[in-house]
């Protein structure tokens, strides 16, 4: 039985009807269009399809769609503001934190939580902290290169950083 | 991933009938191990009873004696909480370690106690700590509570609420991870607890999580790391597999219990001073 959820996707409410077993992941991609959002492994590994549910990254290939209902989405498509690329995705541009480019919005998601939540991040943490995020190509020297960059530009912007943790 | 129905009630009362209204019907938490295993087709549950809509099962409360964590509280939750870290710094560790920070933000503690997998952290605090799981039906401790391979002393239609952690004089956990999982392939905890003797529990090198008496018996007697590598532990009924056979596993345990050990001496807690999230 199809069940009706509501949510926002990119800051845009979305309400559909969907079957319990759809995966937020292939829904976001093959209902919403929004395909930057890759699915890599699907089992819940990669960190291709990472997306930010309430500025949390998760693996959007092992969450149900009625998992997300009233929560606020984030995908690689929303990160922009006015035209203007997130810090993040400026900090891959300058850093050439890519080559083939298939795990990056993965990457630029799941370092864009990191970069607002977690501070001190030195390289070997920030190396700990991305063991969720698989990249087969860079061999993560310029990804940790453009996570720094971006925690530095964060920083040098005035993003405060949470600093509560979970309680 | 086969269909099923899918319910997200708001009392425990209501899960429970759920529970009983349908024997396949199994519990949502996390879903960071149950998705995946419906995902292979390895559970077929006929429902889904998805327990995020239950407010009181979220949460962290500190006591003077004991940390309470409610069953949907996540993994990243129990990382951060400044008041875990202060309590029972090895347990907060331990959550940090789990899978990676994406799974960490929707695996929760009752989701991998219920689950019992035998590679799982969190057992092994429970059984160092000497916890208590609290359900909606009775209080049951750890050591009672953890009986084989993904299985565990719940009964139908019982499920957890909260688990309750007394704090220890100190502790350590160890995890020897697997490289590509980051399960641990054998991880030990080991406390010296305010009333009673040392605790060493072990995870990932058995069908379940238990408790290595001979390193206990050891250990009381010399709490050094010298004593907890000079037991033996006998390999036959641990796990063998491609990633470690059984006698490589029981090699780990004394190992492991040792650097733990040597950390509880050290008082060397692994947490960077002036860093809000681990």
């Amino acid at each position: 039985m199809n069940i009706d959820v509501s949510f926002l996707v990119n800051g845009v409410a979305v309400n559909k009807s969907v079957e319990p077993q759809a995966l937020l992941g292939p829904f976001l991609r093959e209902e919403l269009r929004l395909t930057g959002t890759h699915i890599g492994c699907d089992t819940t590994q990669c960190g291709c399809c990472t997306v930010l549910i309430d500025g949390d990254a998760v693996k959007s290939c092992t969450m149900l769609v009625v998992q997300a209902e009233s929560r606020s989405i984030t995908t690689i498509e929303g990160l922009a503001e006015d035209g203007q690329i997130h810090p993040v995705q400026q900090a891959f541009h300058e850093h050439h934190g890519l080559q083939c480019g298939f795990c990056t919005p993965g990457f630029i998601m799941s370092i864009t939580e990191l970069v607002t939540k977690y501070d001190d991040l030195s390289e070997s943490r920030i190396r700990e902290l991305v063991e969720g995020n698989i990249c087969r190509c860079t061999g993560y020297h310029n990804i940790v290169q453009a996570t720094r960059a971006a925690a530095a530009a964060l920083k040098a912007s005035g993003v405060s950083l949470s600093t509560t943790g979970g309680e | 991933m086969y269909g099923f129905e899918y319910e997200r009630p708001t009392t425990l009362k209501d899960v429970e009938d759920l529970l009983f209204a349908d024997a396949d019907s199994r519990i949502l938490a996390g879903g960071m191990s149950l998705l995946p295993a419906m995902k292979l087709h390895l559970a077929r549950p006929s429902m889904l009873i998805d327990l995020s809509g239950l407010a009181e099962l979220k949460g962290i409360s500190v006591g003077p004696a004991s940390v309470t964590i409610g069953a949907m509280t996540r993994h990243a939750d129990v990382a951060q909480s400044l008041a875990v870290r202060n309590a029972i710094p090895a347990l907060a560790e331990l959550a940090s370690g789990i899978g990676d920070r994406q799974v960490r933000n929707r695996g929760t503690i009752g989701g991998s106690v219920a689950n019992s997998d035998p590679a799982a952290c969190y057992p092994a605090a429970l059984l160092g700590l000497g916890a208590s799981i609290r359900t909606n039906r009775r209080i049951i401790a750890a050591d009672m509570f953890f009986l084989g391979l993904f299985e565990t002393a719940l009964e139908m239609g019982e499920f957890i609420v909260a688990i309750e952690f007394p704090c220890p004089m100190d502790g350590a956990y160890e995890k020897f991870h697997h490289p590509a999982s980051r399960f641990a392939l054998v991880g030990v905890f080991v406390t010296r607890p305010t009333l009673g003797g040392v605790r060493v529990a072990v995870t990932g090198a058995g069908p379940f999580a238990f408790r290595a008496a001979a390193l206990e018996r050891a250990l009381d007697s010399n709490f050094t790391a010298v004593a907890a590598e000079a037991v033996k532990i006998e390999p036959s009924g641990l796990n063998s597999d491609l990633h470690g056979d059984a006698e490589y596993r029981a090699a780990l345990i004394p190992v492991l219990a040792a650097r733990a050990v040597r950390r509880i001496l050290t008082a060397n807690p692994s947490f960077a001073k002036g860093s809000n999230y681990v």
